[in-house]
């Protein structure tokens, strides 16, 4: 229990300073954002618009950088993130609460079902070494050297196109309205495919060599020797006594790519111009969106730190050698 | 019900296969006798472990069982081959008739388990009628038999000392009050205090329930007090079988002798410890003749050429067997 106290004072401080961070760089970054927009509106926007701008944004050079900072928390605890520049008016907890959901759902998912997936067969291709799912290690590194985005294109260039099933772009038909109905979730879920599965062929493989790996590791260990003495069945030898060990390292790995879920394929997402968080970076990186950028990393931020958590509790849970009394 | 629970025959164990193989066990026979103790001495790499783990079918590869028959005498029914055993049999078989406490005390027991689960797990695979909570008051009154307070069934292996886990392991190879339990070097990772206070535990426990012990261990010393039999190996064949006492106070092959050299005694006249010169033969490339011809101070004539054959090396002592041309034998060991 203290060491779980501990754990999270150390990732509140994390937090406070990738915060602190998130606020200084923009502002040292050279370029004016409202310089940007008014060179949009191609000089239409008269002195006074331009200076209630700048105080809009917080770009008002009259108050001290340690008022700016002071206002900027006060703003982060009533979960005001400010207003995005592209979306001028909308509030960035408004841009990001429309994305997040797509990315989640997308990247969550995959990465849930190809840690189970992997896991289970490396679990097999460990127990029964030199077996058939071995023959299939050298095809699943050679999957999971590729990059998502390319995979992506090639699934693009292969699958997608006029007159196929598989969309091209988007995350739902365009005309349909967002919402839990017979028309938009299956239009959802068939532009959902061809992205899951490009993440789902790349990132499978790595779970199913790390499991591989350690249930090999761990079958040499002398309680694998002990248990088959004792004459346990071999269902029970190879999960309760060599996967529940092997475990141990590809769940704490689990964990932390719980925390890449929300900013992780940013170039899948660019790639099927998926609506997710990933484009929504990628496009308030293209317009010195400085709000909606600091919103973004500071979702980022912090489901990396909460995954962070999630690895040590689950380690707790696991593996009884942590929990010191 | 027969005198013997196990007997080995002609037992060979190879490491690999085909051309390549190293043979580890050659050609052994083994008997050992309900309720005694035998002892199994030789060098590190004489083929002492891989002949328990040969005759218990638990050799990781690429080692294999190469020939011969592992006979067990069941209390009821007729004898089997272990090696025939199919993989049904052989579980059933496995710690019910035959258990084994392993050489890693400290890796002996899964780190993530509770002491609990593993010696129930034993307990409930082996007899699925047993309720839990007979099972559970079986594991406490097995800790007790050990000298380990029946709290600690909850422990985690990491919560015990070295000694405690070793006498889990003990208590666990008792649950299922087999026949024979085989102990491969298991107080080696001990300090000497708990090594005598486990091996006292175990010679009661071996009075009380009646178990015949295979003990594997480099430790003749060690031997020569505890147990009724030693056989000696070398090269993995046995060269020597005798009991204890007559062993110890008259060894015949010069290997034993050796052995017996390398360690002082207690009590009795100061003796020059003089060991084995040379180190154990290369299994790929064994010298002709007998194995231990090259470091054996004795060697002569025939040593270099024929093998000596295991047996009797006079008629009025059928107790003890030698494998040396110094000693022939009369006849083959009778089985």
């Amino acid at each position: 229990m203290r060491f779980l106290l501990q754990r999270m004072a150390f990732y509140l401080f994390t937090a406070w300073a990738a915060i602190t961070l998130n606020f200084f760089i923009p502002r040292i970054v050279p370029g004016d954002p409202v310089q940007s927009l008014i060179s949009r509106n191609q000089g239409r926007i008269s002195a006074d618009a331009i200076a209630s701008l700048r105080v809009l944004f917080g770009l008002d050079s009259d108050r001290s950088l340690w008022e700016q900072y002071v206002a900027y928390w006060g703003q982060l605890l009533h979960g005001d993130l400010g207003l995005s520049f592209t979306f001028f008016p909308a509030p960035v907890s408004e841009v990001i609460g429309s994305s997040l959901p797509w990315t989640v759902g997308l990247v969550g998912v995959t990465t849930v079902v190809s840690f189970l997936l992997g896991t289970a067969l490396g679990v097999g291709a460990g127990w029964r070494r030199g077996s058939w799912i071995d023959g299939l290690l050298p095809a699943t590194t050679f999957l999971s050297s590729i990059p998502y985005f390319w995979l992506g294109l090639v699934a693009i260039a292969l699958f997608a196109g006029p007159g196929s099933f598989f969309p091209s772009s988007g995350g739902y038909e365009p005309g349909l309205v967002p919402a839990f109905d017979a028309y938009f979730i299956p239009s959802a879920l068939q532009h959902s495919i061809l992205p899951a599965a490009t993440i789902l062929v790349s990132s499978m493989s790595g779970w199913i060599l790390s499991m591989r790996n350690m249930m090999v590791t761990v079958a040499s260990e002398d309680y694998i020797t002990v248990a088959h003495a004792k004459g346990l069945s071999e269902r029970r030898v190879a999960l309760s006594y060599a996967a529940r060990n092997a475990l141990l390292p590809n769940v704490s790995g689990f964990a932390l790519s719980l925390g890449f879920i929300v900013g992780g394929t940013l170039l899948v997402e660019i790639v099927f111009s998926y609506p997710g968080l990933g484009f929504q970076l990628f496009q308030a990186v293209g317009s010195k969106d400085y709000p909606l950028m600091q919103g973004i990393f500071l979702i980022i931020t912090i489901s990396v730190l909460v995954a962070n958590l999630l690895a040590d509790v689950a380690y707790l849970l696991l593996d009884p050698r942590t929990r010191k009394s | 019900m027969s005198d013997q629970v196990l007997e080995i025959r002609g037992l060979c164990v190879d490491y690999g296969v085909g051309a390549d193989a190293v043979r580890a066990v050659r050609d052994v026979d083994l008997t050992l006798h309900r309720g005694e103790v035998l002892g199994l001495a030789g060098e590190s790499g004489s083929g002492k472990s891989t002949l328990a783990y040969g005759l218990t079918r638990l050799l990781p590869p690429p080692g294999v069982v190469s020939g011969g028959q592992v006979i067990y005498h069941p209390t009821d029914g007729p004898p089997v081959d272990v090696l025939t055993l199919s993989p049904a049999r052989l579980r059933e078989f496995r710690w019910a008739e035959t258990s084994i406490v392993f050489q890693g005390a400290m890796n002996s027991l899964n780190p993530v388990h509770r002491v609990s689960t593993q010696l129930l797990d034993v307990i409930k695979a082996h007899e699925p009628k047993s309720t839990a909570a007979g099972r559970r008051a079986r594991a406490k009154d097995l800790l007790r038999l050990v000298g380990i307070a029946a709290d600690r069934l909850d422990s985690y292996p990491h919560q015990l000392s070295g000694g405690m886990r070793q006498r889990v392991m003990i208590a666990m190879a008792l649950a299922l009050e087999p026949q024979l339990v085989i102990m491969d070097e298991p107080t080696t990772a001990l300090d000497v205090v708990m090594q005598r206070q486990i091996l006292g535990q175990l010679t009661e426990l071996r009075e009380r329930l009646g178990f015949a012990v295979l003990f594997i261990t480099h430790d003749l010393s060690l031997l020569v007090e505890f147990s009724d039999r030693i056989a000696i190996m070398y090269g993995g064949r046995i060269v020597e079988e005798a009991p204890a006492a007559r062993l110890y106070a008259e060894p015949l092959h010069p290997y034993t002798e050796g052995l017996l050299h390398s360690f002082p005694a207690l009590h009795g006249p100061r003796r020059e410890l003089t060991g084995i010169p040379g180190s154990p033969p290369d299994l790929r490339a064994m010298p002709a003749g007998c194995a231990f011809h090259p470091r054996c101070p004795k060697a002569f004539a025939p040593c270099d050429e024929r093998l000596p054959v295991l047996g009797p090396p006079g008629v009025d002592d059928p107790t003890r067997a030698v494998a040396c041309w110094l000693h022939p034998a009369v006849a083959p060991l009778p089985r």
